[in-house]
């Protein structure tokens, strides 16, 4: 990000405390895009895959809203948690079967990446 | 010369180019001119003789746009604030219920601060259908937070066109503006009118400058978020501010247009007014009629006079005061109607602005050219025979209505 906010004017006469004037205009917010907004915080299930039974036809790439399957050279590598809301819908549309939904208190959260 | 967006050129008098154009073809001229990168709309009649020959200009290269032809007017507009919130110039074009099917999106296009314009032909609402001019399209959009400009005549229309693109973009308004002018009478009706040259037109409209876009990778934002109640009223406080700055906005623009034409282009236009006894107060194309009206009753001994609203939004309260004091009596003219309030749209404003200003004039609403009812010059001149009765009773703000076949008896 290369945007210095404390000395952008955001708004013609705006002053740096809070209030009307340091609202930007439109509420358009500037400080982060969806990309800073981590909603793998609002799962309540969280998908799993067998691998041995993957084609990897990548329909749950297609379908996921979040953009949270991660591909590597053609092939469905895992989920991303960071922003996986556990929607599941990746689990009603693939093909193979092979995508189950975990209750996420139960599931050991120790690690943002790839789950395998 | 830098086309340095909202400074202004100050050249001075261009001279104009005259042509042979309806307000529709004038228009399209206009848009010409100012070159918009995305123009989305549907056609809908009588704004499509715009549509069609500014596509005509797309289509032979005349301007750099991106002509998007959208499935519906709502789309129109939406497509317009996708490209807005990217950064670009959009414009679209619309009439009545086209403009009507854009409601949601108005508010989208204002809350947002998108300095979309909105080219418009006053075209009556249906049911039942009707497509010839009044004013209940725009009335409609009253309070969506557009800036509403009005046109007389094709002249005035292409004048709009220019001025509107300035007063959205500019960096203290940034809100959509919407100018209209009647649809038929103005848009298909064919007078000279002064065109700017090319290059003059395209110093004095200059060029989009975003203050941030959805383009712009390397500083991302996200644009039309949740918004919680703790916060809400303040943005809107933000666009009455916006509104509030745009009035003085409009005045400096427009006097800068008329540097460069030698037409008046502000607010209001007063028509033989300043030693006046009675006026009408007017938008669009029956000032034109009453300025016939004024000049016969003059002749006759008369003081009659004319005030012309340019900008019904923001509304010019206090130009209006100012320019009806002491007045014996004035009628206000509405081409729109607001069924179950206590009068019309424009004389519910005017009544406000006066109020507001302590200036006491009887003011006397009249509703006209309902679905395109013609007015003539002589129903103008009843009025103000009329406004010697309303100088000794008082105001009223119940409309009467100008050339009624018949008026529905109380059962």
């Amino acid at each position: 990000m290369t945007r210095d906010l404390s000395s952008k004017d955001r708004f013609p006469g705006a002053s740096t405390g809070t209030g009307v004037d340091d609202m930007a205009a439109g509420a358009i917010i500037r400080e982060r895009t969806s990309v800073g907004r981590e909603t793998g915080g609002w799962r309540v299930q969280r998908p799993v895959v067998d691998m041995a039974k993957c084609t990897h036809c990548m329909i749950c790439w297609v379908f996921c809203p979040d953009s949270a399957i991660l591909v590597k050279d053609g092939r469905f590598v895992g989920f991303d948690l960071t922003y996986c809301k556990g929607c599941g819908i990746c689990r009603e549309e693939c093909p193979a079967r092979c995508i189950d939904m975990l209750n996420e208190a139960s599931c050991v959260i120790d690690t943002v990446g790839p789950e395998l | 010369m830098t086309a340095a967006s909202n400074v202004g050129s100050r050249e001075g008098r261009v001279e104009g180019l005259p042509a042979s154009l309806s307000g529709g073809l004038a228009v399209a001229e206009a848009m010409r001119q100012t070159n918009p990168d995305v123009v989305a709309c549907y056609p809908i009649t009588p704004s499509t003789i715009i549509v069609e020959r500014f596509s005509e200009m797309c289509a032979a290269a005349e301007v750099d746009t991106e002509f998007v032809p959208v499935e519906s007017e709502h789309s129109a507009l939406s497509a317009c604030v996708g490209a807005a919130a990217a950064g670009v110039r959009a414009q679209t074009v619309t009439s009545s219920q086209g403009l009507a099917y854009m409601w949601e999106v108005l508010y989208t296009a204002s809350g947002l601060r998108l300095p979309i314009v909105l080219h418009s032909a006053n075209r009556t609402l249906s049911a039942p259908i009707n497509i010839h001019c009044d004013h209940s399209d725009t009335m409609g959009a009253r309070d969506s937070g557009w800036v509403q400009l009005y046109a007389e005549n094709p002249q005035e229309a292409y004048d709009n066109a220019l001025l509107s693109v300035r007063i959205a973009e500019h960096p203290e308004v940034r809100l959509p503006v919407l100018h209209s002018q009647d649809g038929y009478t103005v848009t298909h009706s064919v007078e000279r009118v002064d065109l700017l040259p090319d290059d003059a037109a395209r110093r004095f409209v200059g060029v989009y400058e975003p203050q941030e876009s959805l383009l712009d990778l390397s500083n991302p934002i996200t644009v039309g978020p949740l918004l919680s109640p703790t916060y809400a009223l303040d943005l809107r406080l933000q666009m009455v501010e916006a509104m509030r700055r745009a009035l003085d906005v409009i005045d400096r623009v427009g006097s800068e247009f008329s540097e460069l034409t030698g037409r008046s282009r502000g607010l209001v236009e007063s028509y033989r007014l300043d030693d006046a006894d009675y006026a009408l107060v007017l938008l669009g194309s029956t000032s034109g009629t009453a300025r016939v009206a004024v000049d016969d009753l003059r002749s006759s001994g008369v003081k009659a006079g004319l005030l012309k609203v340019r900008c019904y939004r923001p509304f010019p309260g206090r130009q209006m005061a100012e320019a009806l004091k002491g007045k014996a009596a004035v009628a206000v003219l509405d081409r729109a109607q607001s069924l179950g309030a206590p009068s019309n749209p424009l004389f519910s404003d005017v009544c406000v602005a006066l109020y507001s200003h302590a200036v006491h004039v009887p003011l006397a609403s009249y509703t006209y050219g309902l679905g395109g009812r013609d007015t003539t010059p002589g129903q103008l001149a009843e009025i103000f025979a009329d406004l010697e009765q309303t100088a000794q009773s008082g105001g009223s703000g119940t409309p009467r209505y100008v050339g009624a076949l018949s008026v529905p008896s109380a059962r």
